[in-house]
């Protein structure tokens, strides 16, 4: 099938950007998406133009790596599926694809499709963890966790950290990647001691990255790939709010300034 | 040069039990006040080196940690789906350290340590009460204890698992404990950024020069000690299971600056991936093992039915080729018997799908025993995945699945300690040769990258700091040191002359060509004379790619092709070192196949007498042979027997 492209190029964060229009006259139904941009990449190279620079690696749907805007969707038209999973048989002959990178304050353009995501990493880094240092654990069977609470952490623990939900929210808010660790951890046994200091500490971390705040969308969730619920986000919410009424010395100074 | 495993007295007095026991016991410790004053270099945030930096932080050395992505969160590690084994014996059905020491062995065809391999089992132990303890949702019973599930043809439960996720989750687990290091300043991390060279000084491991990939910039990092946890280098047949970007650079520069490469020819092909649909593929998708529990693998009796739709295909037509030729085994054999029938019967013109290069993975029996649902909940989400990748239905249409090659047991040689042969150069998880001989069983990469990080490489690199520093081995080195110059200097010119041969030819199209000559030649089956005609055929792809190569853009700026290039370049060279070493182990092993060397049957016949050992090969100069050093195998508590799975 014949597809046209509007591919969003940009040399560097400096470069204001621009759509290019590329024809592949000749796609397989059968390709991935980013099989179908890398026949575009060996095309523009053999005309010695630079290709165009997107991220992606385990191409499984599961690193988070790869991540564009789709004709106006976060990771394309198929619901739960990431770029790299999505097939050109969800196409049409003669169709027009406009590709953008996630836009965000927060995600600053670094070339073409590739975005600055390290925002995320910093989040987590605020305290999406359990302060256990190696060597020092009971045994595992020690804490019995029930099941359903154990399936509810891994729901939200399933995410992959795209910043889909980022992309997709007119406030470019964090709010679904954020609760969705803030409750994987706040849902188990073993996160409870740390429970009031994450929440604080990584909600204030959202908000110095200059992730916008929530209204209550629910565009996030529509975008998420591995389906994380809006129900965190409410979670997040309680203990946020529960942490600051109980124990306020947990609320970093920097959030109770504002 | 006489290679040491360094691995602690095993006799009668001193029982392998306790051989790690008495081995920490041993070694020296450094002082808690003074770790802080080491710095150490960890390449790789995958399981390993994720697991390492953050420990290896905790305890309070200095750590600059490493990686390509943009995250340390998305090492390949990520995509483990099945599961990680540990002798726990929680459902009590007589599994211990012992048994899963002896599976290992055994499964690895007898071409592992032994001291290493009881090592391993022991701490997969620890392994799940740290991933528990940092908040690793592992599934659960109803009662909310742990749920195991046999893997891989195991006779005993000793997997756990997160869904079909289980990489993820253990690397979140060991990401979110790198995070913590990170925001308490201990760990120094640099994402987007590419290993291109070991510093080796006084014949110690000093340091790295790195790639910025969003520069383009060149850096030289100093530190007391180097680890090195990036991965396998299965992509060197281009299609594999493996993320895009995995890649053999960073071990293969080690091995260029004089570390011990070892049976670069043990590669583990998968037997259950989705075919190859077309020429544009990039890679090849895994689809759990655990199918073949309930799927049976059949191709038609005769070549004419191929192209035939399966469902109309009777059942005296077909050939369960498997069931037939095992029968206590079947559809479950090991992973590199599963493969190399897949590969005989396509060979006999009997392969299905519109490349012949199929079989079918049939569930229809299972959905009229079980019921569609019982399928469904065991199987749904990768139905899914097969359904969204191929368009077919399965619980329909038999799934049609062929090999790939998924994982690389070879790697840099390392010592019982998980140091090379440079002093200070410490190399974990898949990237080092360790601990699965010439087979990898199911589940036991996450559990060694594990082990390797958290609980092994804290005790030996401390021990190698202390000895180090008492031998006043580990003097200052200034940025301008000149052997630091000159390995800058080095990469410098080696990018450069990639980004000016001005050619015609992408990277990836070597790529690809390399690809398929080690499939080819390299792969399922290997014979002396497609193993000499790869040694032919490898080195002139590499004298084309310096002559044609195409590279646009600038160095000093993200720029994927030279990425691109600097790997496949990299790939090119340890491509020919691999058919080396097939060529040289004469006989048959795990998943080294040697048609010369098959028992009556077909099956893989080893050589115990001439190749129990582990060759490790020493880089003599860019155009001079690789010379072979061994190191001998002894097995005092595991039989050698042949493998049967009649
Ligand atoms: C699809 C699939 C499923 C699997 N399922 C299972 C399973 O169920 N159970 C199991 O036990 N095993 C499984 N395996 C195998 C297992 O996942 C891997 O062997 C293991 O995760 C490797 O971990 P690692 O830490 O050694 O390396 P990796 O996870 O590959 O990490 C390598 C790291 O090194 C970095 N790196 C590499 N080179 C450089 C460089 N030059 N400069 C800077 N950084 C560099 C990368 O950025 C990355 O961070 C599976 C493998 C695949 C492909
Ligand atoms: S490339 Fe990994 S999720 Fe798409």
């Amino acid at each position: 099938m014949k597809i046209t492209l509007h591919v969003w190029r940009q040399s560097d964060a400096k470069d204001k950007g621009h759509f290019e229009k590329y024809v592949h006259p000749n796609v397989s139904p059968d390709s991935s998406f980013l099989e179908m941009l890398d026949e575009v990449n060996e095309d523009l190279l053999s005309q010695n133009k630079e290709p165009i620079a997107f991220d992606n690696d385990c191409r499984e749907g599961i690193c988070g790596a790869c991540g564009m805007v789709i004709n106006g969707a976060p990771h394309g038209p198929q619901r739960l599926t990431t770029t790299c999973q999505l097939h050109m048989r969800k196409f049409k002959d003669g169709d027009e694809v406009w590709i953008e990178p996630w836009r965000a304050k927060a995600f600053p353009v670094i070339r073409d499709l590739i975005v600055d995501r390290g925002a995320m990493d910093r989040i987590i880094e605020a305290g999406g963890y359990i302060s256990i240092n190696t060597q020092n654990a009971q045994d595992a069977n020690a804490l019995p966790i029930p099941k359903p609470v154990a399936d509810k952490a891994m729901d939200a623990a399933t995410c992959i950290g795209c910043g889909a939900c980022v992309a997709a929210c007119p406030n470019a808010a964090a709010m679904l990647f954020t609760s969705a660790k803030v409750s994987h951890l706040g849902l188990l046994p073993q996160g409870q001691p740390e429970r009031a200091r994450r929440v604080g500490n990584m909600v204030a971390q959202m908000e110095a990255e200059g992730f916008g705040g929530c209204t209550n969308h629910g565009d996030c969730a529509e975008a998420c790939p591995k389906g994380i619920g809006l129900e965190f986000i409410a979670r997040m919410n309680r203990d946020f709010f529960g942490a600051m009424l109980k124990s306020p010395d947990h609320i970093p100074a920097r959030w109770k300034r504002r | 040069m006489e290679l040491k495993s360094n691995a602690p007295l095993i006799d009668a007095q001193h029982p392998i039990a306790t051989a790690w026991e008495r081995h920490r016991f041993n070694m020296k410790l450094v002082n808690p006040a003074n770790k802080r004053k080491y710095s150490v270099i960890v390449v790789g945030t995958g399981l390993a080196g994720a697991s390492a930096a953050a420990t290896l932080a905790e305890l309070g050395y200095n750590i600059k940690a490493f990686c390509f992505q943009d995250s340390p969160r998305r090492a390949h590690s990520i995509a483990a789906q099945g599961g990680i084994n540990a002798a726990k014996d929680y459902p009590g059905d007589g599994d211990s350290v012992f048994r899963l020491f002896y599976d290992t062995v055994k499964g690895g065809d007898y071409r592992s340590r032994e001291a290493n391999v009881y090592r391993l089992a022991q701490l997969s132990l620890n392994i799940i009460d740290q991933a528990v303890g940092q908040g690793v949702p592992l599934a659960r019973e109803y009662g909310g204890l742990l749920s195991n599930r046999s893997f891989g043809g195991a006779q005993v439960s000793r997997t756990f698992y997160a869904r079909g996720q289980t990489g993820q989750q253990l690397l979140l687990g060991a990401y979110q404990a790198l995070a913590r290091q990170i925001e308490a300043n201990k760990v120094e991390m640099h994402v987007r950024t590419e290993m291109m060279d070991l510093i080796v000084i006084d014949g110690r491991a000093r340091g790295i020069v790195s790639r910025n990939l969003v520069t383009g910039a060149l850096e030289a990092h100093i530190a007391d000690a180097v680890v090195l946890a990036s991965g396998g280098y299965g992509n060197v047949y281009f299609l594999s299971t493996n993320a895009m970007a995995s890649n053999g650079s960073a071990a293969w520069r080690a091995y260029r600056r004089g570390a011990l490469f070892a049976n670069p020819c043990y590669t583990q092909i998968h037997p259950t991936c989705i075919p190859v649909h077309g020429e544009h593929q990039s890679k090849l998708t895994l689809m759990s093992e655990s199918l073949r529990n309930d799927g049976r693998v059949w191709v038609p009796k005769k070549a004419e039915d191929c192209g035939k739709n399966p469902n109309t295909i009777p059942e005296e037509d077909r050939d369960y080729y498997l069931e037939r030729k095992y029968p206590s085994f079947g559809n479950l054999v090991p992973r590199d018997v599963a493969s190399r029938n897949a590969k005989m019967v396509c060979d006999e013109g009997r392969g299905v799908g519109a490349t012949k290069l199929g079989v079918y993975l049939d569930f229809s029996d299972a959905i009229n025993r079980l019921g569609k649902h019982v399928v469904e909940e065991r199987y749904g989400n990768l139905f899914e995945m097969y359904e969204r990748i191929t368009d077919e239905d399965p619980y329909k249409t038999p799934m049609r699945i062929f090999p790939a090659v998924h994982y690389t047991m070879g790697g840099l040689w390392v010592d019982y300690n998980l140091q090379s042969n440079i002093p200070g150069l410490f190399v974990l998880g898949e990237a080092n040769f360790s601990d699965h001989g010439a087979n990898r069983l199911g589940a036991s990469a996450l559990m060694q990258g594990l082990a390797d990080g958290y609980f092994v490489i804290p005790y030996t690199l401390g021990h190698y700091l202390a000895t180090a520093t008492v031998d006043k081995a580990l003097p200052k080195i200034a940025e301008d040191h000149e052997a630091v110059v000159a390995t800058l200097d080095e990469v410098k010119a080696r990018v450069d002359q990639l980004m000016s041969i001005g050619g015609s030819r992408t990277p990836d199209s070597f790529h690809k060509e390399l690809g398929k000559i080690m499939w080819e030649h390299v792969g399922m089956g290997r014979t002396e004379a497609g193993l000499k005609t790869a040694l032919e055929l490898i080195p002139k792809l590499r004298a084309e790619f310096y002559k044609d190569l195409k590279v646009v853009g600038a160095a000093e700026s993200l720029n994927i092709t030279l990425e691109k290039a600097a790997r496949v370049a990299d790939f090119l060279e340890l491509a020919e070192l691999m058919a080396r070493d097939a060529l040289n182990r004469a006989e048959s092993c795990g998943g080294h196949f040697r048609e010369e060397s098959q028992t009556e049957e077909g099956e893989a016949k080893r050589d115990d007498e001439q190749f129990s050992y582990v060759a490790a090969w020493a880089f003599k100069g860019a155009d001079e042979a690789p010379e072979l050093h061994k190191e001998a195998l002894t097995f005092d508590h595991v039989k050698l027997t042949q493998r049967s799975y009649k």
